[in-house]
């Protein structure tokens, strides 16, 4: 039997990333809030520190800071014909855990969406007609425009730091920046990270082509920044372990180095760590929450009433919570009706290896998560898509995030994958071998969608999330294309043997890709397509908001981070100034 | 991509780094087979048979040459070992409720087995296999002859007690590279022996005077977690040269 404890104004699913943000916005707000992270609480010191923290073995190949699969896992099949099966150690995807969530272990590649990302399916039949888009693809538009979206991705960079050099303020375009990107008010808070060799190559070459290399915009600091909250930050040592990882340097902004520690600090916020949420309680009627069940480490179970509930847990699991509460309609992909779980969507990767001579020292070790050199000429919109038979696109850059030699060993094909030759060419290589990647766009299509498994469970006894999912045949087509312009701009780059191609079908679960999952309770104008209105408000349960990147009708070819900072704040807005002051539906359906 | 990994535990390399995996050319000249057990005495999980199996057959995977020692004098086998009897061979973050079904390729692992349990069918198996081929033990065999036994268990369907041969030799060979180059703490990489031989630094936590200092030869020797146990954080520059070769 739960223990009912006393009401509250609001109650954070999840205190990551978007649970520390709305945790702030609420409690500066005058709310009295808990926070329920499943996780452990984790900090800087002593938790981050080295030289443990620099650990491959532990963190990237055995996951340390993951969610734990034998606790929570995803079952996975590629179509609704299948038995879909438990995902039984992450390898594509990695859910994190812990306080701070995946916002620890990211990279720390910080990008805005664009426009045309914002208003993909008005843009583009404006321009190309509305036949031009495969029939199966269900892409549509967020509901907002870029300029909605910029004061709040400017708040949220500058909450963050991001080093990088602006290419577009006011309208103003500016040499060495991104000329694709939409006008920002101002630049980034701090100057672009130092470049590394293989960077620097790669910006020479890319240039030559006629392209317009710019430095990756990053939240690994390139110097010493105070936030707006009164948080410092220090420089990146590009200590090379970053990305699986938590910053021992306070130079990477994550929750712990923006703002968790304010947060902490006011007597309105309570945080609850190994609080695991099990659903949202809602009314009688369906039409309210009344707040949320959890169990905690000790397995003891508790009801926490809330007058206001913010979903804000990594993407895969809003959907989950979502359906384990039965809000909302889960979509059901033969009828092509009902909304939670619909448009999952992902991100479409592929790689270049450049090889060099063994003059070309191009030190892989002495990286950071988001240092480098990247060209956005094929990125979403960017480039007339007339001639191709697909939509969306990729930047392609030399990002490389490291040197560790457990997953970095790479040998030319051809190469025996043991015994001498092998090792000969392990040597030979190591250092002196490029990686150039491309960060492809991922359209929604109607055959892929999330929804609650029928079989397999996790340690609370509840259904696992099951995900159906393969590469629509455009975004093959779209990444074969520009994997084609990036081996074009690694041969420039002086190597003795380029080899990379297209990412190919069927997507597998076994190879890491990215941590981009997306979609599921997607944002909207029309609640007949959407979970949730253009402020993140559940359509069905007013007093509920879900945020993440799960809110994306589809994901562009950027990472995902810097948007779904955006809308956070962009929901936590209108919270505070709308909602409080007139609860309800803020979109009437 | 790899499609040596496809089913194991464990990855090999991302996609960015991914070696090709075509099965390795029988080596020309006959080498002796290793000494067998020189470790086995400090096993915690296998017993002496499965030890002197796994010395032989990871110094087959990584050989000693002139780049630098084997898997078995930088102490593969001892690593292997450790990890197998500790939590993450017992299956630590390893779903691992039923049913259990084969699945296709691009759901991964879905064996019942933990690691633990995978190697020591697997090599009971193996160990089945050759005896009833009356060839003698895996270990006991001249150096070209294991590497196509371990070449017959690369691209094999056989059932090693359950566990698909190629699942098996997956699981080895992703232990092995492991083992090779991961922090000496965990038992291999003995004297950090491999980073040299590439040039990897290890635990080192900041380049930063030296990223902007494009093609530099780094040559300063590395260090592991368990050389500098009070966390200290190198904040200051160091020595490198230009030209040469990098030293150990």
């Amino acid at each position: 039997m739960a223990t009912k404890l006393a009401e509250v104004d609001a109650v954070l699913v999840g205190v990551g990333l978007v649970g520390t943000m709305l945790g702030r916005e609420l409690t500066r707000a005058g709310l009295k809030v808990v926070g329920l992270e499943r996780g452990r609480p984790q900090f800087t010191v002593p938790d981050f520190q080295g030289p443990q923290m620099h650990d491959e073995l532990r963190y990237s190949v055995r996951k340390g800071l993951m969610q734990d699969n034998t606790k929570e896992a995803v079952t996975f099949r590629n179509r609704a014909d299948q038995v879909a099966l438990p995902i039984r150690r992450w390898e594509s995807f990695l859910p994190g855990t812990g306080l701070g969530g995946a916002a620890v272990h990211w990279n720390g590649q910080t990008y805005r969406f664009q426009d045309s990302d914002f208003r993909m399916r008005s843009l583009t039949t404006e321009r190309y007609g509305a036949r031009f888009a495969d029939p199966g693809l269900t892409i549509q538009d967020w509901g907002v425009t870029a300029a909605d979206m910029e004061p709040h991705y400017d708040r949220f960079e500058y909450l963050l730091g991001v080093s990088g050099l602006a290419g577009n303020i006011g309208g103003k375009k500016i040499a060495g920046g991104n000329p694709f990107e939409d006008a920002r008010r101002r630049g980034y808070p701090t100057p672009p990270m130092k470049e590394p060799y293989g960077s620097a190559l790669f910006r020479k070459a890319a240039a030559q082509q006629g392209y317009h290399p710019f430095p990756q915009p990053s939240s690994n600091l390139s110097q010493p920044y105070t936030n707006p909250e009164g948080m410092q930050l220090s420089t990146c040592m590009f200590c090379g372990y970053c990305e699986r990882y938590a910053c021992e340097h306070y130079a990477k902004s994550s929750p712990q180095t923006i703002l968790l520690p304010v947060l902490l600090k006011d007597p309105h916020f309570t945080l609850r760590t190994q609080a695991q949420v099990l659903r949202i309680n809602l009314s009688k009627d369906k039409r309210q929450a009344t707040g949320v069940t959890y169990v905690d480490a000790a397995g003891r179970e508790f009801e926490q009433p809330a007058k206001l509930v913010v979903l804000g847990s990594f993407a895969l699991n809003n959907v989950r919570m979502l359906l384990l509460s039965g809000i909302g309609t889960p979509y059901d992909p033969r009828s092509g009706q009902g909304t939670v779980g619909r448009n999952y969507a992902y991100q479409t990767m592929s790689s270049v290896q450049v090889f060099f001579d063994e003059k070309t020292n191009i030190n892989p070790f002495m990286r950071s998560g988001a240092c480098g050199t990247v060209i956005a000429d094929f990125v979403g919109d960017n480039f007339d898509h007339g001639p191709h038979k697909f939509i969306g696109g990729a930047y392609v850059g030399e990002v490389m995030t490291n040197g560790r030699p457990i997953e970095f060993h790479p040998t030319p094909p051809g190469t025996p994958s043991w015994g001498g030759k092998w090792k000969s060419a392990v040597v030979r290589h190591y250092n002196h071998t490029s990686v150039l990647n491309v960060h492809g766009s991922s359209m929604a299509h109607r055959a892929n969608y999330l929804d609650l498994d029928p079989t397999y469970k996790d340690a609370w006894g509840l259904p696992l999330l099951r995900m159906t999912f393969d590469f629509p045949a455009n975004d093959l087509r779209m990444s074969a294309y520009v994997t084609g312009k990036a081996v074009e701009i690694g041969r420039a780059m002086g190597a003795r043997q380029v080899n990379g191609a297209g990412r190919k079908g069927p997507y597998t679960v076994t190879q890491y890709q990215t941590t981009h999952n997306t979609g599921g309770t997607v944002m909207g104008a029309d609640r007949s397509t959407s979970v949730v209105n253009c402020y993140l408000q559940s359509w069905d349960v007013s007093n509920l908001f879900v945020i993440g990147a799960s809110n994306f009708p589809q994901n562009a070819s950027y990472n995902p981070t810097d948007t779904v900072g955006a809308l956070a704040y962009m929901a936590a807005e209108a919270i505070v100034q709308r909602y409080l002051k007139s609860p309800g539906p803020m979109v009437q359906a | 991509m790899t499609k040596i990994s496809r089913r194991g535990f464990f990855k090999l390399a991302g996609g960015a780094t991914a070696a090709l995996t075509q099965a390795p050319a029988l080596v020309a000249q006959a080498a002796p087979a290793p000494t067998p057990a020189a470790h086995s005495g400090a096993a915690l999980f296998f017993n002496p048979d499965e030890m002197r199996w796994i010395e032989a057959a990871t110094e087959r995977l990584i050989p000693e040459d002139d780049n630098g020692p084997g898997a078995r004098a930088a102490g593969v086998p001892v690593y292997i070992d450790r990890q197998l009897a500790g939590a993450w061979g017992a299956g630590e973050r390893l779903y691992r409720s039923g049913p259990w079904q084969p699945g296709d390729a691009s759901q991964g692992y879905q064996l019942p087995f933990t690691p633990a349990e995978l190697f020591r069918n697997a090599l009971r198996g193996a160990r089945e296999e050759l005896q009833g081929r009356k060839q003698g033990a895996f270990e006991t065999l001249p150096g070209p002859r294991q590497d196509l036994y371990l070449e017959s268990l690369q691209n094999g369907k056989q059932d090693l007690h359950g566990v698909p041969a190629h699942v098996f030799f997956e699981s080895l060979l992703a232990l092995t590279i492991e083992g090779y180059f991961s922090d000496p703490v965990y038992g291999g990489n003995k004297d950090m022996a491999s980073w040299k031989m590439i040039g990897f630094p290890g635990a080192y936590a900041s380049f930063y005077d030296l990223v902007d200092q494009h093609g530099v030869a780094y040559t300063r020797a590395p260090i592991s977690m368990g050389d500098n146990g009070a966390g200290v954080i190198h904040l200051h520059p160091v020595s490198t040269q230009h030209s040469g070769k990098r030293g150990a």
